[in-house]
């Protein structure tokens, strides 16, 4: 296996995706992740000098429009999804101490 | 009169136009199916029977009013779970989203809706469609009708389940890597990934929004041109969607004289299984019988497209899937400290082991120092792909090809090995990198009984000469 992965580079991308992983979770991680990345490396077999990375695969242009609200208000049944709402607000954890 | 079930749409669709069937006996045959075969297959997360009567009901009345007149007015379908349905349960197979209830529904469902489908139910997939098999799901495997013991395939696998095991009379799919395609051919049903920006992703739970797009799982070629001209064309909820003609079912024309099919040589090595290539290959016999120039040539790249899209599907999905953060929707964390421990308690609890696997690698080749090595080599190697195949489309007004290397796999054995279940999305994938759509029919079985779906590739917006094509080999294959 060509790549490895360090504690701090799990530790990193943990921080990065917003996840938290148990010990074992890590150790799992840091073989997949270094599994997939040997995969990827086959990449490089290709010369890819003056290539210009393909975002999207149309020729496609902004397009400007009128900022005018279309759909109507649907406060009630959005906060129905919310895990916890008050006085039509989404709660969250205190951010500023 | 045909079985309400045996039906394809369409033939449903004129049996309820001249009066032969009410679409309230076509619903209630339909939801009584499910009831009886749910336990064996699991096509389904959310059934619907209640509003679906209610619906048919309403549609009845539309119809005899002469309101209604389209040819799937009154047709019950099936929707893949990762499509908004506005007042009905909407998971994406995720314990995230277990109690999601959208606001509005996709637009492809809406097209359906206001051509008088009646929806009947949410279908199983692989949790926010990352998988083949349909076995990553937080709701349970679906097993494959044609033998339980066998995975469907997937993402798209409780659609093609329900078209396959008579519990809808057609569905939707979506379509990354393959997720319509290879489902399709492990059922042996039709299915079809358009090309990209045909059908709008409004309302589509987004996994690699470059690749993702929206396709009918059907019975047959007719239904698949015929559902495509309902959901597709321009909508200004997804700005990547586009102005196309969607006269597709003019293209249902049982003549092949003259048209230039190729078959790549490089999707026929290492590792295909003998039964799939020989019935491919037979199919490709057909179709030249039928007087198509065909000819083998080589297409190149081919062992690229698999690092290539894995890189840029998981990219794309770590930075679609940040919004599950348990605030606005779906599954909170029940005790944590703080907000970010909130975030990363959420996420972990509520995300399966596939995803939470798809969304570490994305997060590491999005980020800085990785960038440049992993995610623009990637978009660059993308840039060749889509040449290829820009080149081989002067030469060939079809591709054909396998779907998949194999028939389906047992159930289990693929999530053991995640390297192996990436490497059968070979013929699939780079479909979605070039844009291209792409079609799968069924071409016949293994010796296992199994069904082999071929593959029928286009070029940007061509779906009409894939659709002549596969109706021109239907034909002459007969039904199955």
């Amino acid at each position: 296996m060509a790549n490895i992965i360090s504690d701090e580079t799990i530790e990193y991308v943990g921080i990065l995706a917003k996840l938290e992983l148990s010990d074992d979770e890590k150790e799992q991680a840091k073989k997949d992740m270094a599994g997939m990345l040997d995969y990827f490396d086959k990449l490089n077999e290709l010369d890819t000098t003056g290539i210009t990375p393909m975002s999207h695969i149309f020729p496609i242009h902004n397009v400007f429009r009128e900022d005018v609200v279309t759909n109507g208000d649907d406060m009630e049944n959005i906060m129905k999804n919310a895990p916890e709402s008050k006085n039509g607000t989404f709660v969250v954890p205190i951010t500023v101490e | 009169m045909k079985n309400i079930l045996d039906c394809t749409a369409v033939e449903l669709g004129k049996m309820i136009k001249n009066k032969e069937v009410t679409v309230m006996e076509a619903v209630e045959v339909t939801l009584n199916r499910i009831k009886e075969k749910e336990a064996d297959y699991h096509s389904f997360i959310t059934v619907m029977d209640e509003a679906a009567m209610i619906r048919a009901r309403e549609v009845q009345t539309l119809i005899d009013e002469g309101k209604l007149t389209g040819p799937l007015a009154g047709v019950p379908v099936a929707i893949k779970d990762n499509m908004c349905t506005k007042g009905t349960l909407t998971t994406c197979a995720s314990k995230m989203l277990h109690n999601f209830v959208p606001v509005y529904s996709a637009t492809a469902v809406e097209k359906l809706e206001s051509a008088g489908a009646i929806i009947i139910g949410k279908t199983n997939m692989d949790e926010f469609a990352m998988g083949s098999t349909t076995e990553t799901s937080y709701y349970g495997v679906t097993k494959n009708p044609w033998n339980t013991e066998h995975v469907p395939g997937g993402s798209s696998g409780g659609s093609a389940a329900a078209v396959a095991g008579k519990e809808c009379i057609f569905a939707l799919g979506s379509d990354t890597g393959g997720s319509i395609r290879q489902p399709a051919s492990y059922c042996g049903v039709v299915g079809l990934k358009p090309t990209y920006g045909t059908v709008s992703r409004y309302g589509l739970i987004a996994y690699g929004s470059s690749l993702d797009q929206i396709g009918p799982i059907c019975k047959d070629v007719t239904d698949c041109a015929t559902i495509l001209e309902v959901i597709a064309g321009k909508d200004s909820k997804d700005s990547t969607s586009v102005d196309v003609e969607t006269d597709y079912t003019s293209a249902l024309v049982d003549d092949v004289k003259g048209m230039r099919i190729g078959i790549p040589t490089d999707y026929f090595g290492e590792g295909l299984d003998k039964e799939v290539k020989e019935a491919v290959l037979s199919a490709a016999k057909v179709l030249q019988k039928k007087g198509a120039i065909v000819e083998e040539f080589n297409l190149s790249l081919v062992d690229y497209a698999i690092p290539t899209y894995y890189t840029i599907a998981t990219a794309e999905a770590s930075s679609n899937l940040e919004r599950f953060d348990g605030v606005k929707y779906g599954y909170r964390t029940g005790e944590y400290k703080g907000l970010h421990n909130m975030y990363k308690k959420t996420r972990s609890e509520g995300f399966g082991e596939e995803v939470k696997r798809r969304i570490m690698l994305g997060s590491f080749v999005l980020s800085s120092g990785y960038y440049d090595a992993y995610y623009l080599k990637a978009l660059r190697v993308k840039a060749l792909i889509k040449k290829a195949f820009d080149e081989a489309f002067q030469k060939y007004d079809v591709i054909l090809g396998p779907v998949a290397p194999n028939v389906a796999p047992k159930l289990g054995e693929s999530l053991k090995d995640p390297m192996k279940m990436y490497l059968s999305d070979i013929y699939t994938t780079s479909v979605n990198l070039a844009g291209l759509p792409g079609m799968s029919v069924p071409c016949g079985f293994s010796k296992s009984g199994m069904p082999i779906g071929l593959q029928l590739i286009g070029d940007c917006y061509k779906e009409k000469n894939i659709i002549r094509a596969a109706y021109a080999y239907e034909k002459e294959r007969g039904s199955i």
